[in-house]
């Protein structure tokens, strides 16, 4: 069950890694590439007794093609055995030296990580069975056909959840037919049709050295650093990068979808594509963002939203960076009758937002708020393997960390502005809301709350 | 899993992280390197913990309340969390939402949680600017301005949390009903963040009377963790709390639990897709087998840690009883999941739960999960299992050491729950001196069917317009 993802957390794991800046102490990232051409990053933390492992493949459920759902079960696959071990002593080989593995994947990315000790007997065998697993393992059938009957009931599970039909809905309309638009966890008809040897091929032809990266964090001389990559490299084919994927098409014009559910609360998200990695007004509009919706309390929507009016409990706004444009993305919830009140006053904001842009005063707070609270994001290891994962994974440049703070405190309020009248298109916005429809209350601040 | 709730959305990721896995498998563990943890007290009964980590230049702080809903009674349940809510509006020096802006300013991350036994508040920070959450901290302790045009805004975003992550969501219905049906007189039995009829009601008299009573030095736990020198944060304390006066704080009735004569079953019907399983055994807390309690059989300072112990045989990981032979062997169950709530104020339940697969009714998996309890009885864990199990111990107290805010997190819920921080550094090697007899001892006398309730959750369509709402009962 700790394996699983939750996508809230992974929505949030994007955001503290877009918010990275560096001004004191950044992590020393060293970066090779090994003979059969797995690119190797590498950050030595001396002081806890445990080092940190993370290949990510370019292998994400953009990669699923008619097969929706394939990155995901390979992922899930990887903990089933191998040529020599079944699941059962899979398991046990890691837990009794007290390693961690998993196996993950989301839109562009798969990933399969090690945390281990450095005692020589428990960390040998824990890299051990880590390779073994990416060399040989197995996909036996019997633990695939069970893997499709959990998924199903996966699946059953997200049509009681009003969060996961809303995201389901948006990504799929917000991105027509290009690969984000697919489920990540597939669909009925898919995951019934699939094949254990649909997985085997996935794995084959996507976990390959020049298809991948490795991370390495923790107490791991160099030296020593370079021959485990060594090996770990060794247990893959060379294999081919994957085809870059295309790139995603503006919306044309607004669309609302609402999809009824007997909830007592509305989901609503609301978005257009937004930015991929490396694009020139990234960092513009990140900043921007701090202060639209992106930082808490102190933000705009927070504050129209929810302390003016009481209307959601929740309410953000993020671009979420990814390899072709991800999602620019506003979400919040209210109880069914205010609805219309909450999607008028969010956009509002956005709107004004637009339109006025952004105070001075407001820029420097959110700089500030960036910069000075970079240190709290580089502070465990398990920060640091999700910083070098995402900026080999993506080709950032090795100094991204050191150059991010300088970059967000040299971006002036005219530059935001003109960046977020360009790019973001309140007239074309996507709007999901998930929930029952019901008559609609006045929007009156002070109202008075009707009966359900 | 939601006992503890986190005031905004934004950083429960963060938050429930290390919360849940206090919760679940409440491994509180100890640095053996250093020597641990420095301990003060001031004056005016204000308890402040301080640890050391060099890695980062950083520094968490939480303040941690003896206050949460097992304190509360009938008819005011969510009282502590709403009160979390409104710490945030201003005092007489700061005006509403100023707090957020001063520390976003000094690039700090900050936010609050709400448990059955504690109110808390945080801030993660650069370890220069501590003295800028300490001035805040001792600010709201006894400053706060409870107005009532915030109240009534406020207590609409509290439904409005209470909708997302209750009325609309089974399990979660389920789980709260299951709590309320366990527990006769505990106060366990009600949820954090209350019964909606009691938020409705709710008044700001309430909530300047709860925080009158409550939020007071004598009451409180300051948890320093990070790059600091703890001599020079003594000195920054006593700067900022040493003057506020102790407060007269109130009895706390024991209200412990009633002994169950008789299993429980409950059934919940509600929208939904998925039926699943949630049952709990009565069981002792570690702070039973610390404090005796009037009336209450003796516990021996080992049973919780053999509770513990058990759990982690059967869903310590992958190759685990439970995860071996219901998921995989057996495939009874899509997932399952075994917990000892052992680390509360007041004694809890052994937790079971699970999602059937498909053609498995849910009791059936009852009966799978209760034959893995009575195996437990009748034969001994192997040498192979606990070793496994130990080995688990033993690395994740490491790679716990990986978080200064777990660690703080520990610290704090250990010393608000009355249990005491010096656990932390007790509990590896209790753990690790639990034997397989000792396992069967608690098994065969804690985990008895007469003291069992069981609740299942039974999907029903999920209508269409003009059906009625799921969850809330109103």
């Amino acid at each position: 069950m700790k394996i699983i993802k939750h996508p809230i957390r992974t929505i949030f794991l994007i955001i503290a890694l877009t918010a990275s800046t560096l001004s004191l102490a950044a992590p020393k990232i060293q970066n090779w590439t090994t003979e059969n051409g797995l690119s190797v990053y590498y950050v030595h933390v001396p002081e806890l007794p445990m080092i940190n492992l993370r290949l990510t493949f370019d292998a994400g459920s953009a990669r699923d093609g008619k097969n929706f759902g394939v990155a995901g079960l390979t992922a899930a696959m990887l903990d089933s055995g191998t040529k020599d071990l079944n699941a059962d002593q899979l398991a046990e080989a890691f837990e009794s030296v007290g390693a961690e593995f998993s196996s993950s994947s989301a839109r562009d990315m798969a990933s399969i990580s090690l945390r281990t000790l450095t005692l020589p007997d428990e960390q040998k065998k824990a890299i051990d069975t880590w390779m073994d697993v990416i060399k040989n393992s197995a996909f036996p059938d019997k633990d695939f056909q069970r893997l499709i009957k959990q998924s199903l009931v996966g699946l059953e599970a997200e049509k009681q959840s009003p969060a996961a039909i809303a995201s389901k809905a948006f990504y799929q309309h917000l991105y027509g037919d290009h690969p984000y638009a697919f489920p990540q966890n597939g669909n009925e008809s898919t995951i019934k049709a699939m094949k254990v040897d649909d997985v085997k091929a996935y794995y084959a032809r996507y976990f390959v050295a020049k298809n991948g990266q490795l991370a390495i964090v923790g107490a791991i001389k160099r030296t020593e650093a370079e021959t485990l990559a060594k090996q770990i490299a060794r247990t893959l084919k060379a294999g081919e990068k994957a085809q870059a994927i295309p790139a995603v098409k503006p919306l044309q014009t607004s669309e609302t979808l609402h999809i009824d559910f007997p909830s007592s609360q509305s989901h609503i998200m609301i978005g257009q594509p937004g930015t991929k990695r490396g694009d020139n007004d990234y960092f513009a509009l990140y900043l921007g963002n701090h202060g639209l919706g992106g930082s808490g309390f102190t933000s705009r929507l927070m504050k129209e939203v929810r302390v003016k009016r009481g209307l959601s409990y929740s309410v953000y706004s993020y671009f979420v960076s990814m390899r072709e444009a991800g999602p620019f993305l506003l979400g919040l919830q209210t109880k069914n009758s205010q609805v219309e009140e909450a999607i008028k006053v969010a956009t509002d904001v956005v709107k004004t937002f637009q339109k006025e842009g952004v105070s001075e005063a407001q820029l420097q707070a959110s700089k500030i708020n960036i910069t000075g609270g970079f240190p709290l994001r580089t502070a465990s290891n398990n920060d640091i393997i999700g910083y070098i994962a995402m900026i080999g994974f993506y080709g950032l440049p090795l100094d991204y960390l050191d150059t991010f703070t300088g970059t967000i405190d040299k971006i002036s309020r005219e530059e935001v502005m003109e960046a977020y009248k360009r790019r973001l298109h309140p007239d074309k916005f996507l709007t999901v809301i998930v929930g029952k429809k019901v008559k609609q209350v006045a929007h009156k601040d002070d109202k008075k709350e009707p009966t359900q | 899993m939601n006992r503890i709730i986190s005031r905004s959305l934004l950083l429960l990721a963060v938050l429930f992280l290390p919360l849940v896995s206090l919760a679940k498998e409440a491994p509180p563990k100890a640095p053996k390197t250093t020597p641990s943890v420095q301990e003060y007290t001031l004056d005016n009964g204000l308890k402040l913990l301080v640890k050391q980590d060099k890695r980062a230049p950083i520094a968490v702080v939480q303040i941690w309340y003896r206050v949460g809903t097992s304190y509360e009674h009938e008819g005011i349940t969510g009282l502590s969390h709403a009160l979390e809510h409104m710490m945030f509006k201003g005092t007489k020096t700061h005006k509403s939402g100023q707090f957020e802006v001063i520390l976003s300013e000094n690039g700090a991350r900050n936010n609050a949680f709400t448990s059955q036994d504690y109110t808390a508040y945080y801030e993660v920070l650069a370890n220069d600017r501590i003295e800028v959450a300490l001035a805040l901290e001792a600010d709201r302790m006894r400053n706060l301005i409870l107005d009532p045009k915030e109240f009534k805004k406020e207590i609409e975003v509290v439904k409005e949390e209470r909708r997302m992550r209750t009325d609309d969501n089974p399990v979660s219905s389920t789980r709260e009903q299951f709590n309320a049906v366990a527990f006769m007189n505990s106060p366990y039995r009600a949820p954090v963040i209350g019964w909606m009829v009691d938020l409705e009601t709710m008044k700001l008299d309430d909530l300047q009377d709860w925080y009158k009573k409550w939020y007071a030095p004598n009451n409180a736990t300051l948890v320093i963790v990070g790059d600091v020198e703890p001599e020079k944060i003594k000195i920054l304390v006593d700067k900022y709390f040493a003057q506020i006066p102790k407060g007269e704080l109130p009895e706390v009735k024991l209200r412990t639990e009633v002994k169950q004569f008789g299993a429980r079953y409950l059934k919940v019907k509600l929208p939904a897709k998925v039926a699943s399983l949630r049952m709990g055994f009565k069981t002792p807390g570690m702070i039973d087998a610390i404090k005796a309690v009037k009336g209450q059989p003796k516990v021996e300072q080992w049973e919780p840690y053999a509770l513990e112990v058990l759990a982690t045989i059967l869903d310590g990981g992958s190759s685990a009883r439970l995860a071996k032979n219901l998921v995989r062997g057996q495939e009874i169950a899509v997932g399952v999941g075994a917990g000892y709530y052992g680390f509360g104020r007041l004694s809890d339940l052994f937790v079971l739960s699970g999602t059937p697969a498909k053609g498995t009714t849910v009791m059936q998996l009852k009966d799978a999960l209760l034959k893995e309890i009575q195996k437990l009885k009748d034969t001994l864990v192997t040498a192979d299992e606990l070793k496994r199990v130990k080995a688990q111990v033993i690395a994740s107290e490491v790679y716990e050491r990986d978080s200064i805010e777990h660690i703080a997190t520990l610290l704090g819920s250990l010393e608000a729950t009355g249990i005491g921080y010096q656990l932390m550094d007790a509990y590896v090697p209790q753990v690790l001196a639990v034997t397989p007899e000792q396992i069967q001892t608690v098994a065969k006398k804690y985990l008895i069917n007469d003291h069992l309730t069981v609740a299942e959750l039974i999907p029903q369509a999920l209508k269409k317009a003009s059906d009625k709402p799921a969850g809330d009962a109103k």
